[in-house]
């Protein structure tokens, strides 16, 4: 039996790789240097170049977009084991996630577990196709770490919900079509209790978004306004009033989407570019107290890679390690930050140039401005050690 | 292969805690120490040989259980939660492993039968002066007749005091090849100087003056000896590894449980967010810890290309986060954490101890970087 199903996904992987190499672009197996080369749908998504498009049609065509929602849903049906040996075949041509749509990472998962089977059919495909991209709102003026403490109100009308409020920091707002939404159905309880989770089109009449600029000098977020927008009761999603479950839900694999679980692309290795622009001296860095730190940094980050793994490998054999969602956001972002901060020393005068042509416009300076929010969104550095201290060391609150 | 110990490995690891926990507590440490620094306990050892553990490695060849290092590594990391002594990071770990890697058979299947059933104990002297720098040997064979003679002085001999065989590394006469040869312990001309150091272990530095070495009391051949020697040393190192994993663990352990019991303010400290986040970057780190200990025990078992960069990984994240781990752990306790009451201190003090032992952090950042050439 064991050997029959051992034999199976080793065809498996051999398919898998011949495939891949067959039909994977040669571009699409870079690593990405922005988030602007990443296809991400949507009514208006472009395809930055015809290889990418390929590569997404390609995909689509193999249902392997989102290979692990079942068949109904889009997806292609492949068990979990199937599913990682497809992203241990795609990390190692590095090949590119062919579509990113935060339908795909964050809301897909929330609503395969929360939402009726009419919403799933109806919403889930059309994320799989790129028709639909997707946006969060989650945090308000108010309400950031302390994010139960939202106002943004959902008033029930009979047949729809008036809603009307303010998020703050939605991610590619102004690009989304459809944002799903905490709000607030009862502000007569506790603030946890009264939290509803609604899916609405950002066509409709009363939202408006205005970007939020960043010290990189970019606006990958926004501020989204609700002005008295109507919501079909059809939008909810999960129990009245019982959207923090689903909230939290979502959060774990928000978490995990930041800590870059999953990502199949190939990192640079900032060794290579330390001994590219670096003088040497016998060999050996010159720099020999910035030697130490890369090599550090990379242990780091190759043990933390290896950490990704072993979790996996456990989940899988029905093992719990305990090493949650909020560790993985706390370390990988973490590590994204270290790096940019050791290639600004490796690069010297020239990583904090921020116009010139030669620095496609401030690429590194801006990216390294743009890796200080990574320890604040998605749940800052201290809310995710909170969470630690609580839930998994057990750590009293009095 | 998949980033998880299977069955049998872990059935090793539940009955090593079991056996432990009855036979080598922490307090049977603390006793040893208290009986003017007793370099071990005779009667344990004897109990662990019964346990099959001086055989786990040994192929099945030679009557061994050919367990693999994962299984060594479960009853390290289940030694270390113990700060248990024994002698079984110098016969088992770094003899057993040298001698396997030799191709003199009869020498090898001697010693191998010997220490399977207790009745010798061996160790590997290598270090000369006063950090691990394997490339510093000034140890030297020379031949002399029908025999060769050794001299020499070797440092930080690990159980050099009680090993009935020290297995010596030196230059040949020309420098160009490293020798490892037996050297019986009562031979004429060693001259031991026996050192406790912190953690209440016993060390040696020891001399030869003229020891005569037999001609087939050579592990190495035709110039194998050192790639012997270095494959050895990486091995140690991830055994080594396993222990500060068993160490880091039990100390973190009994810290955040002690959190959890101790009032001031009249609330229980653990309650305080200053110590919760530390508490937390802890937590995350020994899941890394884990995760390279035991990639690197299997890159042992699977005689991975890999395994020099593999080992310095593990020496140098197990040896960064013991010794911050060890330092929360004594901080958190206040007052009574650097009292000798309380065994808190213990872990510290064979913290430091094992950090550096087979290289530092900093020696193995340093290889590492010499790996990927910069």
């Amino acid at each position: 039996m064991e050997t029959k199903v051992n034999t199976d996904l080793t065809n498996f992987r051999m398919e898998t790789r011949k495939w891949l190499e067959d039909n994977c672009p040669l571009s699409m197996r870079e690593p990405t240097k922005d988030p602007s080369q990443l296809y991400w749908g949507g009514r208006n998504g472009e395809f930055s170049s015809d290889d990418q498009k390929l590569w997404f049609e390609r995909m689509l065509e193999k249902k392997w977009i989102v290979p692990y929602w079942k068949v109904k849903y889009g997806g292609g049906g492949l068990s979990i084991e199937k599913n990682n040996i497809l992203n241990q075949e795609m990390g190692r041509l590095g090949c590119r996630k062919p579509h990113y749509n935060f339908g795909i990472s964050m809301l897909g998962p929330a609503m395969l577990k929360f939402a009726s089977e009419e919403q799933k059919l109806n919403y889930l495909p059309d994320i799989v196709q790129g028709k639909i991209r997707w946006c969060q709102g989650y945090s308000e003026p108010n309400a950031g770490s302390d994010l139960a403490n939202l106002q943004t109100k959902a008033e029930d009308k009979g047949d729809y919900f008036l809603v009307t409020g303010s998020k703050v920091w939605t991610s590619y707002a102004e690009k989304a079509d459809w944002i799903f939404c905490l709000v607030r159905t009862d502000s007569s309880c506790s603030k946890h209790t009264g939290i509803s989770f609604l899916l609405i089109d950002m066509a409709s009449e009363g939202v408006s978004t205005r970007p939020i600029k960043l010290i990189s000098g970019k606006s990958p977020f926004c501020e989204t306004f609700f002005d008295s927008v109507k919501v079909p009761k059809a939008n909810l999603v999960g129990t009245l009033n019982d959207g923090w479950t689903i909230a939290k839900y979502l959060l774990t694999h928000e978490r995990q989407m930041i800590g870059g679980i999953g990502e199949t692309d190939k990192k640079l290795h900032i060794s290579n570019e330390a001994i590219n622009v670096m003088s040497k001296n016998n060999g050996i860095l010159s720099d020999t107290i910035l030697r130490s730190k890369i090599s550090e940094f990379e242990m780091n980050e190759e043990i933390f890679d290896l950490t990704i793994r072993r979790t996996m490998d456990e989940e899988k054999s029905g093992n719990n390690s305990g090493a949650a969602s909020s560790f993985f956001k706390y370390y990988g972002t973490e590590l994204n930050i270290q790096r940019e901060e050791l290639r600004l020393k490796i690069n010297g005068f020239s990583s904090t140039e921020w116009n010139s042509k030669a620095s496609e416009n401030g690429k590194q300076a801006r990216y390294f401005c743009r890796t200080k929010g990574n320890s604040i969104e998605g749940g800052t550095h201290e809310v995710q050690l909170n969470i630690i201290a609580k839930r998994i060391l057990g750590l009293p609150t009095k | 292969m998949a980033l998880i110990i299977n069955e049998e490995q872990q059935m090793l690891k539940e009955s090593t805690k079991e056996f432990l926990d009855l036979k080598s507590p922490i307090s049977s440490m603390r006793k040893l120490r208290n009986n003017n620094f007793q370099t071990y306990n005779k009667e344990l050892w004897m109990e662990m040989v019964e346990m099959g553990w001086t055989a786990l490695t040994i192929p099945e060849k030679y009557n061994g259980l050919n367990f693999g290092y994962v299984g060594l590594g479960q009853v390290f990391e289940e030694m270390g939660r113990k700060l248990s002594i024994s002698p079984i990071i110098s016969t088992v770990l770094m003899s057993t492993t040298l001698i396997s890697l030799s191709k003199n058979e009869i020498l090898k299947s001697n010693l191998f039968k010997e220490i399977m059933n207790g009745t010798k104990l061996s160790t590997v002297a290598h270090d000369e002066g006063v950090h691990h720098n394997p490339e510093i040997l000034n140890s030297l064979i020379s031949k002399e007749g029908d025999f060769f003679v050794l001299n020499g002085k070797k440092n930080f001999v690990i159980d050099g005091s009680i090993s009935d065989y020290l297995i010596v590394t030196a230059n040949n006469e020309s420098g160009s090849n490293v020798l490892i040869c037996v050297v019986d312990s009562k031979s004429t001309g060693v001259e031991y100087n026996n050192k406790v150091h912190m953690d209440s272990r016993t060390y040696s530095d020891i001399t030869f003056n003229n020891v005569k070495i037999k001609n087939d009391n050579f592990l190495s051949f035709e110039g194998d000896g050192k790639l012997i020697l270095e494959k050895t040393l990486d091995i140690t190192r991830i055994g080594l590894a396993a222990e500060m994993l068993g160490n880091i663990q039990e100390a973190f352990e009994i810290t955040v449980n002690y959190l959890k019991e101790r009032e001031q303010f009249g609330v229980k400290i653990g309650s305080f967010q200053a110590l919760q986040h530390r508490c937390a970057l802890m937590f995350g780190e020994i899941e890394l810890c884990k995760s390279i200990v035991l990639k690197a025990l299997q890159a042992i078992d699977s005689n991975d290309s890999s395994l020099s960069k593999y080992s310095s990984l593990a020496k140098a994240k197990l040896g960064s986060i013991l010794q911050l781990v060890s330092n929360e752990a004594v901080q958190m306790h206040g007052g009574i954490g650097v009292t000798d009451d309380a065994d808190i201190g213990f872990f510290l003090k064979r913290a430091r101890v094992v950090q550096s032992m087979l290289g530092d952090s900093n020696f193995h950042l340093d290889k590492l970087a010499k790996i990927k050439n910069y």
